[in-house]
Order: structure tokens, then sequence, then C-alpha cells
């Protein structure tokens, strides 16, 4: 076995993001399941409840860059596990573009959500 | 100085009776990893609901989170999180440098600490008005 092993790869921007998102993750997921499933039960969540939170500067901002980090995260994951699988070539470079979008959409939805939660009106 | 460790392809699932402790990690990982990424669009296009008005938000968690099965499936979800948590905090030392020798025994700690926490989180999950 090897005496030291790290999984650096000092040319991938990729591999540090994914480890400096994962280390803001831990907490803010298990900050977001204990919030909202032992200090508010999941079944007695309203808006109300979720406006008065998401109105704060601090809880916003925290629960936006959840959804941004996330994203990251998850979908660069994705394309990590599907590299590992011998993507290669054109299918590499659609999934890559795929991807993107997915990512993109999934982001303005979940900006469009996080202001309507405020209260906004963002209904097209 | 690095040396080569020969574990043979995980990608090669043909093989699972043959995987070791850190493999089993490697599957777990992806697995949980794949049903959070999928789980994260569904959360967005649920919650969206907001979007077209308080009441329908509202009533969407409600009529949710009435059914049995919704609290089942929560409960797997708080499983693989946690899973997957527990896991990257295991990664990342390991990353660091730091805890490579005992890396089979802190998959194994992962485990039963996951197991622990869902086991004690059950009635907090299946407990209120269904």
């Amino acid at each position: 076995m090897a005496e030291h092993y790290s999984s650096f790869d000092r040319r991938g921007w990729r591999w540090l993001l994914q480890r400096l998102t994962a280390a803001f993750l831990i907490v803010v997921l298990a900050f977001h399941f204990m919030l909202l499933h032992f200090v508010n039960h999941a079944a007695e969540i309203t808006f109300a409840g979720s406006q008065a939170r998401m109105s704060q500067v601090g809880y916003f901002a925290t629960m936006l860059l959840f959804l941004v980090t996330a994203t990251f995260h998850g979908v660069n994951g994705v394309y990590n596990a599907l590299l590992n699988q011998g993507l290669d070539g054109t299918a590499k470079r659609v999934v890559l573009a795929l991807l993107v979008v997915a990512s993109a959409a999934l982001l303005l939805q979940g900006t469009r959500l996080a202001l309507a939660l405020t209260g906004m009106d963002v209904s097209l | 100085m690095s040396q080569s460790y020969d574990r043979g392809l995980v990608e090669d699932f043909g093989r699972w009776r043959e995987f070791s402790a850190g493999m089993w990690a490697w599957v777990l990982h992806k697995f949980t990893g794949w049903v959070l990424i999928g789980y994260l669009f569904t959360h967005v296009a649920v919650l969206s609901t907001a979007v077209y008005g308080s009441s329908i938000y509202t009533e969407t968690i409600r009529e949710l989170e009435s059914l049995l099965v919704v609290r089942f499936l929560e409960v797997g979800l708080l499983a693989v999180a946690v899973f997957h948590i527990l896991n990257g905090v295991r990664l990342l030392f390991v990353d660091l440098g730091m805890g490579l020798d005992a890396q089979d025994k802190s998959f194994y700690a992962s485990l039963v600490l996951t197991g622990g926490i869902v086991v004690a989180s059950i009635p907090t999950f299946l407990g209120g008005q269904v």
C-alpha cells in the first residue's frame, strides 16, 4: 500500500473546487437537515415560515451559496463518475455541454425560487 | 515515496464479491452522490410551486408530508446524505494525508454512525401528523 496517498492534481481547478465545496456542503447540508426536519418539522413548513427565514440576508445568502456549491459539486461529481467509466471524445463534449446547460437551468430556477420565497413576484 | 496499489478495477462491478472496504466506500459514495444530485433537481422543482403563490406551496408540502411513503423516502434521503457527508469527511482527511492506514476502519465507522443517526431520527421523520 502507498505510504502517502492523495488524489491531488496540481493542474486541476475542478479538483480543488470539488473539495472546497465539499467542506462547505458538509456543514450547510447538516444545518439544512437539522433546521427543516428537527427544529421545524417538515410537515409544518409553510410559505410564511419559509418567507420569514429567506427574508434574513444571512440566511438568504447562505441558501443561495448552498444552491451554487451543491450544483457544482453534484454536477462535477457526475462528470467525474462518467469520466471514470471511460467517457471520451465527442460523447464527452456532448455530456459536458448537457451538464453545463442543466446546471445553468437549475441555478436560474433555484435563484427564481429563492426570490419567490422572499415574497417577490417572479412569475413570468 | 509513493508505491502503486493494485486493487483491480472497481468499475468492473461483476467482481463485487472480491471488493475490499475501500472499493465498497467508492461504490457507495458514487451511488449516494447520484441520489443527492437527482434529489437536488427534484427538490427545486417541487419547491418551485412557491413561484405560483403562497398557498399552493404550503398545500403541496402538506400533501406530500401526509403520505407515509414520502416520510419513509425522507428517511432514505437522510441515510444517503449522512453517509455521503461522513464518507466525504473521511475522503477529505485522506486527501490531506491523514488516516489512509485506517481507511477501512473509518469506512466501517461511517456506516455504523450513519445507521445510528438514521435509526435515532426515525421517530422524528415518521412522527407528527400523517
